[in-house]
């Protein structure tokens, strides 16, 4: 007769959070190493401590059914730069400030409104719009207006998945977006650097394209609370600012809605803000941009061309077929 | 014939390893890659701030004399105002180089087309003069036109100030109050010298009207 095997001793098994991170712990020690022996470090390594380290992991692990759509194989952002270099102005305009001052946001539970021209409206929770939907992973070039851009594999779903479910009617030509508005967990809300709440908007076309993805993670975990937790957009072909974070509100609409970087300088950013290297910002060029990847080390060669609709143009020009990008910018 | 020990003498190298000590900073904090996730960035905007606080120095000295009653401190002004270039050089060096680096066909464009651009780079060239006649020899030839042209300085750190808010994207001028702080305290220095200006013209004026 065979017995079963012995129960495996709980101090063998190793924690989740060391093992989603497995292959960064073997880098972290490869690299480490000539550290430690020529005694010097620098700030990589103490990027290398932390994965060792399971405390500072953001979110939670998210099961991912489908990978590789539309990727690129540039080199990735790290996570700790594509999560503590954040435009995020409603916890502040420092780029660090989102990930220091986010602390006091929260996420959980969240529910979205649903208005405008479709068959089904009203409030459903987060977990009913995402429900039915298998995740994706996408790793994305995002392009800011600000001439810099990371490569991240965020997780979500089409957009125009969940959108069809609530049935769009013939009106609903646009569809607008609307960021939570919280000011006793988002400091930067006392400032009136943007008129908030946070307000962005897709041509219908656009929100339905598979391209578009509705995030709710990145780097295989949910979103930490600087990069727009729990629920954001991401449009890669597209200026970053068009990526509404922390979205509450989906409104069908048949004009044109109003968006906030239009609102407050409208000379500056316009509606499609699509990535254009020809078309430049009234006060610098979006021909080039410094790319945000690797170990951070690379002071020298990190800038690289900007491509038109970044690099996604084969998928998405067609949908500006006739359009003049100069006065649509 | 023995001088005086002269403490302001002595205490010019101090004062000039001071202003090397931020470049230091900023080296180290390079070496150890504590620069953030966009170091470029952070290099460019840590020299010109130091470019622009030494030159702020500089158009303190002449304000801060009358105030204090200590002439001595514009015997600092020369080193203040030449690594205010020093700082101003650095900066633009790592743009050229470090930022621009393999788009080199793109600085001119650059150059013309940004107006925060333009108005920096202005503002530099604009201290190669200065910088250039600034040692005792240069001040006797060009004599009393050795003022005049040192005005440029004014112009010039307005045109500073401009570089540095025009960077800035909308809106954050009201949140991040920086370089709207290094606006301030020019036009404070400016101001300071407006009583000045005044007394010299009303002086020269009279003094016509007694011929």
């Amino acid at each position: 007769m065979r017995r079963p095997p012995p129960p495996i001793p709980g101090s063998e098994i190793t924690p989740e959070a060391v093992w989603l991170r497995r292959r960064e712990i073997v880098k972290a020690l490869a690299l480490a190493g000539p550290a430690l022996i020529a005694g010097c470090g620098r700030a990589g390594d103490s990027a290398a401590a932390d994965a060792t380290g399971t405390a500072d992991l953001p979110g939670r692990p998210l099961t991912i059914a489908q990978r590789g759509a539309y990727a690129t194989d540039e080199t990735q952002t790290r996570l700790h730069d594509a999560t503590h270099y954040n435009n995020y102005y409603e916890f502040g305009t420092g780029k660090d400030d989102p990930a220091k001052r986010s602390g006091r946001f929260k996420p959980e539970p969240w529910s979205v409104d649903i208005a405008g021209h479709a068959e089904v409206t009203g409030r459903v929770t987060l977990e009913d719009l995402l429900k039915p939907h298998p995740l994706q992973e996408r790793i994305y070039r995002m392009r800011c207006v600000e001439a810099w851009s990371m490569v991240i594999p965020w997780v979500g779903i089409p957009l125009g998945d969940v959108l069809k479910r609530f049935r769009p009617t013939a009106q609903a030509k646009y569809v607008a977006f609307t960021t939570v508005e919280r000011p006793a967990e988002m400091p930067g809300l006392s400032y009136p650097v943007l008129r908030w709440p946070y307000r962005e908007g897709l041509r219908i076309d656009e929100a339905m394209h598979p391209l578009t993805l509705l995030v709710v993670g990145l780097y295989g975990r949910t979103l930490p609370n600087q990069n727009g937790a729990p629920l954001r957009l991401v449009v890669p072909w597209k200026y970053g600012f068009k990526g509404i974070k922390s979205i509450v509100r989906i409104d069908f609409t048949e004009s044109e809605p109003t968006t906030s970087w239009n609102l407050s300088a409208g000379d500056e950013y316009g509606f499609y803000a699509n990535v254009n290297p020809d078309v430049s910002h009234p006060r610098w060029s979006q021909a080039t941009e410094r790319r945000i990847a690797g170990d951070g080390f690379n002071l020298l060669g990190n800038r690289v061309a900007t491509l038109p609709f970044n690099g996604y143009a084969e998928h998405v020009a067609s949908l500006y077929a006739g359009m003049d990008l100069r006065a649509h910018y | 014939m023995p001088r005086r020990l002269d403490r302001i003498a002595l205490s010019k190298p101090f004062v000039f390893a001071a202003c090397l000590l931020p470049l230091a900073w900023i080296a180290w904090l390079a070496v150890q890659g504590g620069l953030g996730p966009d170091p470029v960035a952070r290099l460019e905007h840590e020299t010109g701030l130091w470019a622009l606080r030494l030159l702020l120095a500089t158009l303190a000295a002449t304000p801060l004399r009358r105030l204090t009653g200590w002439h001595g401190l514009i015997r600092y002004r020369r080193m203040l105002g030449l690594f205010a270039f020093f700082y101003a050089s650095v900066h633009l060096v790592i743009y050229l180089v470090i930022d621009l680096g393999g788009f080199w066909s793109q600085i001119l464009a650059e150059i013309a087309k940004r107006p925060f651009i333009t108005v920096g780079f202005l503002a530099w060239l604009l201290m190669i003069p200065l910088a250039a006649t600034s040692t005792r020899a240069m001040m006797r030839r060009l004599g009393r036109h050795w003022q005049q042209l040192h005005r440029l300085v004014y112009p010039l750190a307005v045109l500073a100030v401009l570089h540095f808010l025009w960077q800035v994207k909308y809106g954050e001028t009201i949140a991040v109050r920086e370089p709207v702080i290094y606006a301030a305290v020019l036009a404070v220095l400016l101001a300071a010298r407006v009583p000045g200006w005044l007394r010299q013209t009303g002086v020269r004026g009279s003094g016509a009207q007694q011929q």
